[in-house]
C-alpha cells in the first residue's frame, strides 16, 4: 500500500516536470510578445544579450523553448520507464518497450547488425524533431522553424558521416571523392557539402511554410468575416467568427502531420547516410590486417 | 538618391522572391506523376496498399526538397537580404563621406 502511494507520488512529480516546462513557455510567450495585428511573421524572439569579445550571444526564444522542451521529454522518458518490472506489465511498460522495439527495428532495417547501437541516437533525434515541430500546438515558438537548430543537427549529422567514412581509412576516403572518374572531383566536394544543407533546408522549409501560409489564411479569415459579418452591430461584428476552428484543420495537416513526417524523414536520412558511406568490406579488412600486425610485432 | 536605390534594392529583392517560388511548379508535377503511380499500383494491387502510401508519403516529402529550397531563397530575399544589403549601401555611402 505505501508502495504504490509513493509510486503516486513520483507519477505526479514526473508528469508535474513534463506539463511545468511547457506552461512555462506558454507563460513566457504571453509575457514577451505584444498582440500583432494583421500577418505577422517573425523569428524568434530576442530576450538578451550576453556580450562576449568577439560576437555577442544572444539568447532567443528558440534556445529557451528547446531547452525546455528537452526538459519536457526528458520528464517523458523518466515517467515512463521508471518502476520497470519483468513480471507486472502496466500499460506505461507497454508504451515503453513499443517505442523502443519499433526504433531498434527501424534502425536495424535501415543501417544492418554493425549500427545497432545506433537506435538511441535516432529515436532522440526523431523525439526531439517531432517533439519541436509539434510545440506549435500549443501556441510556443516551434524551435524547429528556426534556421539554426536544424542547422547544428545536420552538422552533427555530417560529422558523424565524414567519421564513419574516415574509419574505413583516409586514403579512401580521399579517394572516394575522384569516383568514377577524376573529372567529377569538384561535383562530389559539391554534393558532399550539399547533404547538411539539403536536409536543413527540407526540414526548416517545410516547417515554415507550414507557419506562412497557417498566418496568411487567419489573416484572410479575419478580413472575409470582416466583410460578412462586419454589418451585424457592437463586438460581434468586430469578432472574426470564421477564425474559429477552421485554421485547426490546416493545422492538423501542417502542424501534426507534415512535422512528424519531417522528423521521421530526417532521421530516415541521417541513417542511409550514415550507413551508405560506410563501407563495411573494406572497415574489416582493415581491421583485421591490424590485427595480424600487431600479432607479427607481438611475436618478435 | 538614397530613396532611389533603397527602392530599387527592395524591388529587386521582391522580384526575385516572386521568381524563387517560380520552383514551385517542379515538385507539383512531379508529386502529381507519383500519387498517380501511387494510385495505379494500388489499383493492381490492393493488398500492398499499406506499404506502397508510406514509401509514396516518404518520396513525397523529398520531392517536395527542390520547391522549398526555392520557398527559402524566397523567405530569404523577403526577410533577409533587403536589411544585409541596404546596410552595405549605407556603409559604403558613409566610407565615401557621401552621407
Amino acid at each position: 500500500m505505501v508502495n504504490s502511494r509513493r509510486f503516486r507520488i513520483i507519477d505526479a512529480l514526473l508528469i508535474a516536470l513534463i506539463v511545468c516546462p511547457l506552461i512555462f513557455a506558454i507563460v513566457l510567450k504571453v509575457l514577451t510578445n505584444p498582440q500583432s495585428e494583421g500577418i505577422a511573421i517573425s523569428g524568434a524572439v530576442i530576450y538578451f544579450t550576453i556580450p562576449l569579445p568577439k560576437w555577442d550571444l544572444p539568447i532567443t526564444e528558440t534556445q529557451v523553448n528547446s531547452w525546455l522542451i528537452l526538459i519536457s521529454i526528458f520528464g517523458l522518458c523518466l515517467y515512463l520507464t521508471h518502476g520497470l518490472s519483468p513480471t507486472v506489465k502496466t500499460k506505461r511498460q507497454h508504451l515503453a518497450e513499443f517505442i523502443v522495439t519499433k526504433t531498434e527495428s527501424l534502425v536495424h532495417e535501415n543501417m544492418g547488425d554493425f549500427f545497432s547501437g545506433f537506435a538511441p541516437f535516432i529515436g532522440a533525434i526523431l523525439a526531439l524533431s517531432a517533439f519541436s515541430s509539434l510545440s506549435s500546438l500549443l501556441g510556443i515558438f516551434p524551435p524547429t522553424s528556426d534556421l539554426n537548430v536544424i542547422a547544428g543537427w545536420a552538422i552533427l549529422v555530417f560529422a558523424l558521416i565524414t567519421y564513419y567514412k574516415l574509419k574505413c581509412g583516409f586514403g579512401y576516403y580521399v579517394k572516394s571523392f575522384t569516383e568514377p572518374i577524376a573529372f567529377l572531383t569538384p561535383f562530389n566536394i559539391i554534393g558532399e557539402i550539399a547533404t547538411p544543407v539539403s536536409m536543413t533546408f527540407r526540414h526548416y522549409g517545410n516547417i515554415v511554410a507550414g507557419s506562412v501560409i497557417s498566418a496568411l489564411i487567419a489573416a484572410g479569415l479575419r478580413v472575409v468575416s470582416s466583410w460578412i459579418f462586419g454589418w451585424l452591430p457592437g463586438a460581434i461584428g468586430e469578432f472574426p467568427l470564421l477564425q474559429i476552428g477552421l485554421p485547426a484543420i490546416l493545422s492538423v495537416y501542417f502542424d501534426v502531420f507534415s512535422g512528424c513526417l519531417q522528423a521521421f524523414i530526417f532521421s530516415i536520412l541521417t541513417m542511409v547516410n550514415i550507413s551508405g558511406g560506410f563501407d563495411f568490406d573494406i572497415y574489416t579488412s582493415r581491421k583485421n590486417k591490424k590485427l595480424n600486425k600487431n600479432k607479427r610485432t607481438q611475436n618478435i | 538618391m538614397l530613396e532611389l536605390a533603397i527602392g530599387i534594392i527592395l524591388c529587386g529583392c521582391a522580384i526575385g522572391a516572386g521568381l524563387a517560388l517560380i520552383a514551385g511548379i517542379g515538385p507539383g508535377i512531379g508529386e502529381g506523376n507519383a500519387v498517380a503511380k501511387a494510385c495505379e499500383a494500388i489499383g493492381r494491387q490492393p493488398e500492398s496498399r499499406g506499404s506502397v502510401m508510406s514509401t509514396l508519403f516518404i518520396g513525397c516529402a523529398l520531392a517536395e526538397t527542390t520547391g522549398v529550397y526555392g520557398f527559402v531563397t524566397g523567405l530569404l530575399l523577403m526577410f533577409v537580404v533587403p536589411k544585409m544589403l541596404v546596410n552595405i549601401l549605407i556603409n559604403a555611402l558613409v566610407a565615401n563621406g557621401i552621407l
